[in-house]
Parts: structure tokens; sequence; C-alpha cells
């Protein structure tokens, strides 16, 4: 019996925690790019970027509330911070878009041209993090670090594995999960809500029953400002702030929300989770779960390792491509890309 | 006209002849180091180095009942092998260097050891080159070098680890030439020292994550984590990784990983870890650092120290063996290296060369702390420190 819930333990910590954490962030980073696909019709790739741009926003606000003597007790003084990170997130999102994608909407440029002017943007966003904040580790989390360290777990179970809970862990699910409620409820609930699904399923109909189409535009930018920043500041928490680092999770978060189905809000969540867990499982070590698990004589003797862990993007390039291959509208149905 | 010319030839022998005999004989150096190339920024300290070690000798006068000694500057290229050899083929056969102080990076030392030095029958003893191959090369017993090969870091862990009672560890090493040639020299010898290692994992650097990476090596289990990465890098986060899923308490940290920032950031959690750095007691470096600074070359330049001691070791072996021929003190520089003997640090090359004239056994430290082991390499003085209450403390010199 203990040694079932030393492997359960030990499966929880190693994998089921850490993947929860990862998957929540992937989720909200896809549920943006998600949203970007449905509404404005392209794939922005700048969207690593401006995860990484509310980031910095919310920690040089951070850094100015902590210089005053502003603290959020055990809760990092983040959290305070993440609203005005998003407005300032938001701005510079409705500036680029005034100043740079409005131009090739009213060309009606194709998809594919919006792809690449993105990738200018990213270029451009990227330049301007680094620029202002440097290129180093950045650690910007303060508050009590775990709700329970392995230590005391031990201590208190007595088992022979520990279960750490980071309370940065929490606050991720926490906030991810009320992030999401919000989005659906604006979405399926509020007048605005519904007129960008509205224009989502079908533009020119939307159009024609007098939908503002900038006033959706300029809605979506924000809602994706605040999903980003919030992304980003709960990577930042749970990992650490570094600028490019940002800019790999890019693949990760559209694979999410390709598997997921693109433009389709609930399967950017699910698609989020599927990515973080195979990439976590499958390069996972199974060694000591299953020594615990399984009865002496048939315990392993190798790692039991499908894939040595400097292959984990190489899980979310072959997801991504056996989807395409097979379901290229997703698994929630999603606009074929 | 012709006797003019034949009268003054002659007149200029015996000149020279007479400025010869004055001065005792005059002994030559090769200098041979990348002057241009890739180490073209260090290279000349390292010069520097040697020629402090050559000027101190000469000062004394008691070089080989009185020679002087003369230093020939070569380029070495650093990469290119045929410039390297031609270059030390043109101080042997022209200039009649008695022996080689270089070359510095380890594929022309090489080269330059097959080529010109084995069939010449030259010594080389170089102070930068630290590829383990070379103390595979076939040698004649010609070539030394004061730097420690890379393959020693190795060791020296794995003899902390014993010797602290660990047999079971997890190592993981950042994904470079650095970091897996450390990662095996280390593994080769603790498995032969009778430990095991349970898992040899590469990490990249640059990343944020590590957990899935801290995942595997908490898997494979052992009783420390062996981090053979960089503090500001890959290995400081799969440490914070590792210290926040409990996987690992204690880290073992070689010389990349050792800084005060990273006990700094990770604060307790590092408390008990330890490692090693090459580093020796430091009487003999501050010596040399004040002599180098007096000599207008920077005192903290990489390998100016092992520069000097190559320089100097190659003189002392001439005086102790009483001949500049190759195959006569060849022989000699292991004995003026290692104990027993009167330690002579640096500034004290007068006291050792009056020392051998009397017949008396000298142990070359020098600026390094020079120990040679087989094949005529430089043992590697390396600090064994331990992480205590926040500060890098010393527990030894290996």
């Amino acid at each position: 019996m203990t040694d079932i819930l030393n492997a359960l333990v030990a499966l929880s910590n190693f994998v089921l925690i850490p993947g929860a954490a990862y998957g929540a962030q992937l989720a909200l980073g896809a549920l943006g790019v998600t949203l970007i696909y449905g509404i404005l019709r392209f794939s922005n790739f700048a969207h690593g970027d401006t995860m990484a741009f509310g980031t910095m926003a919310t920690i040089l606000v951070t850094w100015g509330l902590q210089s005053v003597g502003i603290s959020f007790g055990f809760l990092p003084t983040a959290l305070i911070a993440l609203p005005v990170g998003i407005a300032i997130t938001g701005l510079l999102l409705m500036g680029t878009d005034r100043t740079i994608y409005r131009f090739y909407r009213k060309q009606k440029a194709a998809p594919v041209v919006l792809v690449i002017v993105s990738m200018g943007v990213m270029f451009v966003y990227n330049g301007i993090v680094r620029f202002i904040i440097g290129v180093g580790d950045v650690n910007f989390a303060d508050g009590a670090r775990f709700v329970i360290t392995a230590r005391e777990f031990k201590e208190m179970t007595g088992l022979d594995e520990g279960l750490a809970i980071r309370s940065t862990t929490l606050i991720t699910l926490v906030t991810a999960a009320i992030a999401v409620a919000l989005l659906f409820w604006f979405l399926n609930r509020t007048r605005t809500g519904k007129s960008m699904r509205a224009f989502s399923d079908n533009e020119d109909l939307a159009l024609l029953s007098g939908i503002n189409p900038e006033k959706v535009v300029a809605v979506t930018w924000l809602i994706v400002a605040a999903l980003a920043t919030t992304a980003g500041v709960l990577y930042g928490l749970d990992k650490s702030f570094k600028a490019f680092t940002y800019f790999q999770l890019l693949l990760p978060i559209f694979a999410a929300a390709i598997v997921g189905g693109l433009g389709n809000p609930l399967g950017a969540i699910a698609g989020g989770f599927v990515i973080a867990f195979s990439e976590v499982l499958i390069t996972y070590a199974w060694k000591k779960v299953l020594e615990y698990a399984l009865p002496e004589s048939l315990e392993p003797s190798s790692l039991v390792q499908l894939l040595s862990t400097d292959y984990k993007f190489a899980v979310s390039f072959a997801i991504l491509i056996i989807v395409l291959l097979f379901k290229p509208t997703g698994l929630f149905k999603g606009q074929s890309v | 006209m012709k006797k003019l010319l034949l009268a003054s030839a002659a007149t200029a022998l015996v000149a020279g002849a007479a400025t010869a005999e004055s001065h005792g004989e005059t002994v030559k150096i090769g200098i041979i180091l990348g002057f241009t190339g890739p180490l073209e920024s260090i290279t000349p300290d390292m010069a520097g180095g040697a020629e402090v070690a050559i000027n101190e000798i000469n000062e004394t006068g008691q070089f080989m009942d009185g020679a002087m000694v003369e230093a020939v500057r070569a380029d070495s290229t650093c990469i290119d092998a045929a410039a390297a050899t031609a270059a030390a083929e043109r101080l042997v056969t022209t200039d009649g260097v008695a022996g080689i102080m270089g070359a510095d990076c380890s594929g022309v030392t090489g080269a330059i050891l097959q080529n010109v030095a084995r069939p010449n029958g030259v010594v080389m003893i170089s102070p930068s080159a630290t590829s383990p191959a070379l103390s595979e090369a076939e040698d004649d017993g010609m070539f030394f070098r004061t730097a420690p090969s890379d393959a020693r870091q190795g060791e020296i862990m794995s003899n902390v680890l014993m010797d602290r009672g660990i047999s079971e560890v997890a190592l993981t090493y950042t994904n470079n030439d650095y970091g897996k040639g450390l990662a095996d020299s280390f593994q080769s010898a603790f498995e032969a020292a009778g430990g095991s290692v349970t898992i040899s994992a590469a990490h990249e650097d640059g990343k944020a994550d590590y957990s899935a990476e801290v995942a595997s090596l908490a898997s494979a289990g052992g009783e420390v984590l062996v981090v053979a990465g960089y503090t500001d890098q890959g290995g400081k986060g799969i440490i914070q990784s590792s210290l926040d899923s409990g996987a690992f308490d204690t880290f073992v940290l070689p010389d990349g990983m050792i800084g005060q920032q990273i006990v700094d950031d990770l604060g307790a959690g590092l408390e008990g870890s330890f490692g090693q750095l090459p580093g020796s007691d430091s009487e003999g470096a501050t010596m040399f650092q004040e002599m180098a600074t007096e000599a207008g070359i920077n005192p903290t330049g990489i390998y100016t120290g092992e520069s000097y001691d190559a320089a100097a070791l190659m003189l002392l072996a001439m005086q102790k063996a009483g001949s500049t021929s190759a195959s006569d003190y060849a022989g000699a520089i292991m004995e003026i290296a290692n104990a027993p003997g009167e330690p002579i640090l640096p500034g004290e090359l007068g006291k050792a060369l009056e020392l051998i004239a009397a017949g008396e056994d000298i142990d070359y430290v020098g600026a390094t702390a020079v120990e040679f082991i087989e094949p005529g390499e430089s043992a590697g003085s390396f600090r064994e420190i331990e992480i205590r209450d926040g500060a890098i403390e010393t527990v030894g010199y290996r």
C-alpha cells in the first residue's frame, strides 16, 4: 500500500503537478492565438513576444510597487501589477493594430501576408523587450514560495517520496481557471462577446447585421493582451523570465491551438493540456514509479524513458504533424489550417 | 677588396667570440604561441610570463656557469598546423633553440610535437594545451605541459565524492564540448573507482523550465546530483528546479558552476553542496602576480603563470643536467617538478640554481603549484570547496 502511495506521490510531484501548471500556461497562450485566428483570420507569430512584453511591463510595475513598499502578503506582488501590465500591453497591441494590421486589413491582404507581417512585429517586440529589460534572467517572484515543501510532506506523511506544491503552481491554476471562466462568460453572455462570435462565424453576415468591425477587432486585441500578459506572467512566476524563452514557447502554443482546433476556445484549452502532458509523459523516466508500483521481480533496470528530455520540443512537432495529417480541424471542430 | 672583406669578417668573428666568452654561452629558448589567431589577445601576456622567468635567470648570472638565455618568439597561429610546423622548424633548424616553450592550442601542439620536436629531439613544454588526447600521444619523453588535462578534473571530482563516501550519483551536463568532456571523464573515473552513475543526461542552456530534465534525474535517483554546467545558465535552472521539487538536496559543482552569484541567488538551498575548481594555494600565485605587474604584464591573465613555470622548469632542468641537449635534460624535468627537495616559489630561481649547482634536490612549486604526473603533465591543483552559510569556503587543495 505504501508503495502504491509512494508511486502516486512521485508521479504527482514530477509529472502531474508540473504538467498541469505548464498546460494551464500553454492553454492561456493558445487561447490568445486561437482568438486572433478566429476573428482576425491569421496566425499571430508575435504572440510569444506579446507575452514577453506583457510580462516585462508587469515586472517593471512590480519593481515600482516593491520600491514603495507595497506587497501582497504571501501572494506575489506581480498579481497586483498584472492589471497595469495588461493595460500597457493592450495599448501596445491597439497601437500596432492601428499603425500596421489595419493597413493590411483595408487592403484585404491574404492571411499569409498578415502572418509575415506578424513575424515582423514579433522581431520588433522582441527588440523592444530586450532593449528595455535586457537578455538575462529576471526573477520577480516574491511572497511565499511553497504551499508545502517536499521535506514537510515527507515528515507529515512518513512516505519516502516528497510532494512539493509551489504557490506559483496553485496561483497559475487558479488564475487560469478564473481567466477562462471570465472569457467564456464574456463570449457567451455579453452583447460584445456574441458579436465577436458572429463575426468569427461569418464575417459578411455579421457586417450586414450592423456589427462594427473595428470595435470587434479592438475588443479582440484587448482580450488577447489580457490573456497573453496573464499567461506570460504566470509562466515567468512559475519558471523564470528571460526574453528569449517566450519566443521558444511559440511552438508548443501553436501546437496546442492547432491540436485543439484553431478558432475554438475550448479546443485551445484542451490542446494546451494535451501538449503539456505529452511533453512531460513521453520524456519522463518511469523507473522510480515502476519500482514502487511493480513487485520486486518485475522491477526495471533501465530508466524506462521513451525519449530523452533533449527531444521535448520534438514531441510538440510530432503531435502537430499527426494532427495536421489525420484531423486537420483539430480535436474539437475548428477551422482547418 | 677581397682581403678587406675577409679581414672584417675575421674581426667580426673574433669580436663575436669575445662577447660570447665574456658572457659564457648563449642558450636560446623558442616561445611558440598563437600571436595571431583566436588566442592573440592572451598570448602576449603568456610570452611575457615566460620572459619574466628568463630575465630572472639571466639576472642571477648563475645559469650554466654564466650562460645567457635568449627568447626567440614564433607564431603558432593556434589553428594552422602547417604554419605552426614551419615556424617550429625554423626555430629548431635556423635559430637552434635548445627547447620550446609552447605551443598554446592543443591541435598545433600535437602537430609540432609529431613533426618537429620528436624528429629533431627537442623538448616541448606547453603552458596551455589541455586536450586529454595529448596524454596518450607518442612523445619519446619530449613533451610536458604545465596545464592539467581536461580529463583531470573528472578524476578529482570522482576522488572528492569517494572521499565523502558517496557511491551513487546522477549526472547532468551542459550540451557542449566542455560539459560532455567533463561528464565523460568524470563518469569513467567514478565508475573505475567503484561508483555508479545512475543517469547521464544533457541539458540545453537558456531555457526557462527544467522540470522535465529534473524529473528524469530524480527518477534515476542518486545520493547527489553532479551538475557540469554554467552558473548563469542551465546549471542554475537545474538546481533551482531540483530544490523546488525536492529531487536532490546536495549538488556537486565543477569549475563552471562555482561563483558567488549562484550562491546568493539560491540561498540556503545550496548549503552543504561542494565541488572543485582549478586553483592553488595562493602563496606562489600572489608572488607571481607582483612580479608580473612589475614586468608590465597582466598578472591575472589566463595561463600566464603556467608560461612562467614552463620556461623556469625547462631552464632549471638544463642546469640540473648540466647540458642543453634535450636527451640529457628531458629526464630531469620530472625530478625538478616534484618532491623531494627544497620548494621553489616564483622569484626564487636564483636560489634554485644555487641549490642545483650544490647538488641538492629542489621541488619546483612556481606560480601554479606545479606537480607533474605521468606522462609529464601537471596534475593540476584543484581547490575543493563547500558552501557553508552562504559563502564559498575552501576545504582543501588536491
